[in-house]
């Protein structure tokens, strides 16, 4: 027999109540790691969309640049609108790597979402489209016939929604257009794949914008050439130059101050635990005042009743920790589902990132948790002088 | 002097309350030799079980000289004499105290833990068939009648081979039949193996038939005698 066999048996002795504690830490635990958890998804799931942009400068009409930012971001339409000829004295910039227009458009389609009706994203883009975005694919068909044809390109979801393949005809509603589909593109993860895609010059005509542009993607030889770049822009009338690192950065110190919310959430869940575990063997040891002074009387030291005391504690937390981590592995599901729909925007990918190194260092963190819960029921427990304990422990 | 056990000069036990002093152990001389069998007996509130926790080194005295094998308990540090009871001193209590979630042949094996033995299962299992419970070994206290769980205390008590057993009233809570049962264990541990037996009891037909029989009042020894049975 074992010290740790001992402890095992005095927590089989109160089942509910044991189950209630090692359920509260087990909560806590996945609340911790389910909250660590999104805060390192959301960060990677929104760089990856920010860097799948393929630009590292966005120039748009002036306006909130926050605003242009994030409607960029979704994939919307930044619904100020600038001439094409900025595009034609920025494009010859030596500094520029790679530059594409982008003119983007929303309809509403009262047949979308079964007739509830939602906003159709257009974009009209040219080839050098996909040289700033290398790594977008064609699912299915291919590039336009022409730069006025009146043919889309559609996005992996809004495909696979409207169940378009090459071929088929899509309608604009409102102003009466009928595209043919080309192409269909690869998913990418990000909001472009809910997007129709259509030739720039085509869009401009169509939705009545000639010679307009919503943005304009960039793409530097040298990113270290970007404020001399950002300067010499300065003084354009009628554009702003938006760098998307200083567009991460403000949405990272947006969710910075969303983070303090959620880690204190985590650390009063954590506290709430630990109280829990000290109430829970407090009472258990007050209950076996007698026993514990039996045992010090056939032999016990002051450590021996201290160690399985503090074993007790730890076994909660440890199996409190294990149960924590499978909740938050088969909770994160739900987390996601739920999160998505409470954002305003949830980049693509995954929003809650659970890895073994959070698992096993919420786990090991739990433990720490059962050592520090149980030094003060310990210590109560090894004080006990047994004759007090077995005469006055009835 | 060398088979001196316990030998108490002067001691005293007194607690002290707010509005009054109770002495429960005054003035007391008492030496107990190795293979002795000794009953105490008193009246309720007599102070035996305080003599006994005494002796047993598990309360301290507030006067006095307390020496066991030898060795001055005032002196000694809550560790010292930890060691000492682990090594030498076995207890046996009215209401069996046994803890109710281990087994007879866990609760057996508890002192062996905390001395660290490494935990000798035969010689547990050996006791508890010796004094009869071999078909109780994997049970827990609930499952036992008074007589059987009080066998497994006396097992508890024996396996860590002490040089004196305190029993506190040990057949307090059995009926006649278990009770006598119990208190022949005893005796025959004294006799047949020597084992030092300090009782506590009520009972004047177990008393009597203990070696030495030391009769309480108020804390002090108010008599003691030889039993003329015990020879």
């Amino acid at each position: 027999m074992k010290l740790v066999s001992v402890a095992f048996k005095n927590l089989q002795r109160k089942k509910i109540r044991s189950v209630l504690t090692i359920g509260g830490v087990a909560i806590a635990v996945a609340v911790l790691v389910s909250l660590m958890g999104f805060d390192a998804g959301y960060q990677r799931a929104l760089t990856g969309d920010i860097d799948k942009m393929g630009y590292q400068v966005l120039v748009t009409a002036k306006g909130c640049p926050y605003e242009a930012a994030t409607m960029m971001l979704k994939g919307g339409g930044g619904l100020r609108y600038m001439e094409q000829a900025v595009f034609d004295k920025i494009v010859k910039d030596p500094r520029i790597d790679k530059i594409t227009p982008q003119l983007v458009a929303t309809e509403f389609d009262k047949d979308r979402q079964n007739g509830q009706g939602g906003i159709v994203l257009y974009m009209g883009i040219d080839d050098s489209y996909l040289k700033l975005k290398p790594w977008v694919k064609f699912r299915s068909g291919g590039w336009f016939s022409g730069a006025q044809a009146d043919e889309a390109i559609i996005g992996y979801e809004a495909a696979e929604l409207e169940q378009r393949v090459p071929g088929d005809q899509i309608f604009i509603p409102n102003l009466n257009k009928v595209l043919k589909v080309v192409g269909i593109f690869e998913r990418t993860g990000t909001q472009d794949d809910g997007i129709v895609y259509l030739p720039l010059k085509s869009s401009q005509r169509i939705f009545n914008l000639p010679d307009k542009l919503t943005g304009i993607g960039i793409k530097l030889k040298d990113i270290g050439s970007l404020s001399a770049f950002e300067e010499a822009l300065y003084n354009e009338p009628g554009i702003q130059v938006i760098s998307m690192a200083e567009v991460k950065g403000t949405i990272f110190n947006l969710i910075s101050s969303a983070k303090v919310m959620t880690n204190s959430v985590a650390i009063i869940a954590i506290l709430i635990a630990v109280i829990g575990v000290v109430n829970t063997i407090l009472m258990s040891v007050f209950e076996r005042t007698k026993e514990i002074g039996v045992m010090k009387a056939i032999g016990a030291s002051r450590l021996d009743i201290f160690r399985i005391i503090w074993l007790e504690t730890t076994l909660i937390c440890v199996i409190g920790g294990f149960l924590g981590d499978i909740f938050a592995i088969f909770g994160a599901q739900a987390v996601e589902y739920i999160l998505r729909h409470i954002l305003p925007y949830a980049p693509g990918g995954k929003l809650v990132l659970i890895t073994p190194i959070l698992l096993t260092g919420s786990f090991i963190g739990a433990i720490v948790m059962g050592l520090i819960a149980g030094i003060y029921p310990a210590f109560r427990a090894s004080s006990m002088r047994p004759v007090e304990a077995i005469r006055l422990g009835d | 002097m060398d088979n001196i056990l316990i030998k108490a000069e002067k001691i005293n036990k007194i607690y002290r309350l707010p509005a009054e002093e109770i002495k429960a152990v005054w003035d007391l001389d008492l030496e107990i030799k190795s293979g002795e069998f000794v009953a105490i007996m008193g009246p309720s509130g007599s102070g035996k079980t305080t003599l006994l926790d005494i002796l047993g080194c598990l309360d301290s005295i507030s006067g006095g000289k307390l020496e066991v094998l030898g060795k001055d308990v005032s002196r000694l540090k809550e560790h010292s004499l930890v060691v000492l009871r682990r090594k030498n001193i076995g207890f046996v209590f009215q209401d069996f105290l046994l803890i109710p979630t281990l087994t007879a042949l866990e609760n057996v094996e508890l002192p062996l833990l905390f001395s660290r033995i490494p935990c000798e299962r035969e010689r547990s299992t050996s006791l508890l068939k010796k004094l009869g419970l071999g078909h109780r070994i994997n049970h827990l206290p609930k499952e036992m009648s008074g007589g059987e769980r009080q066998r497994v205390a006396i097992a508890r008590a024996l396996v860590t081979n002490p040089k004196i057993v305190f029993a506190d009233e040990p057949t307090g809570n059995l009926d006649t039949k278990s009770g006598e049962q119990i208190f022949q264990i005893l005796r025959e541990l004294n006799q047949k193996e020597g084992l030092t037996v300090v009782l506590t009891t009520h009972n004047n037909k177990f008393g009597s038939q203990a070696k030495r029989i030391i009769y309480l009042k108020d804390g002090r020894i108010v008599s003691r005698q030889d039993s003329c049975l015990y020879a």
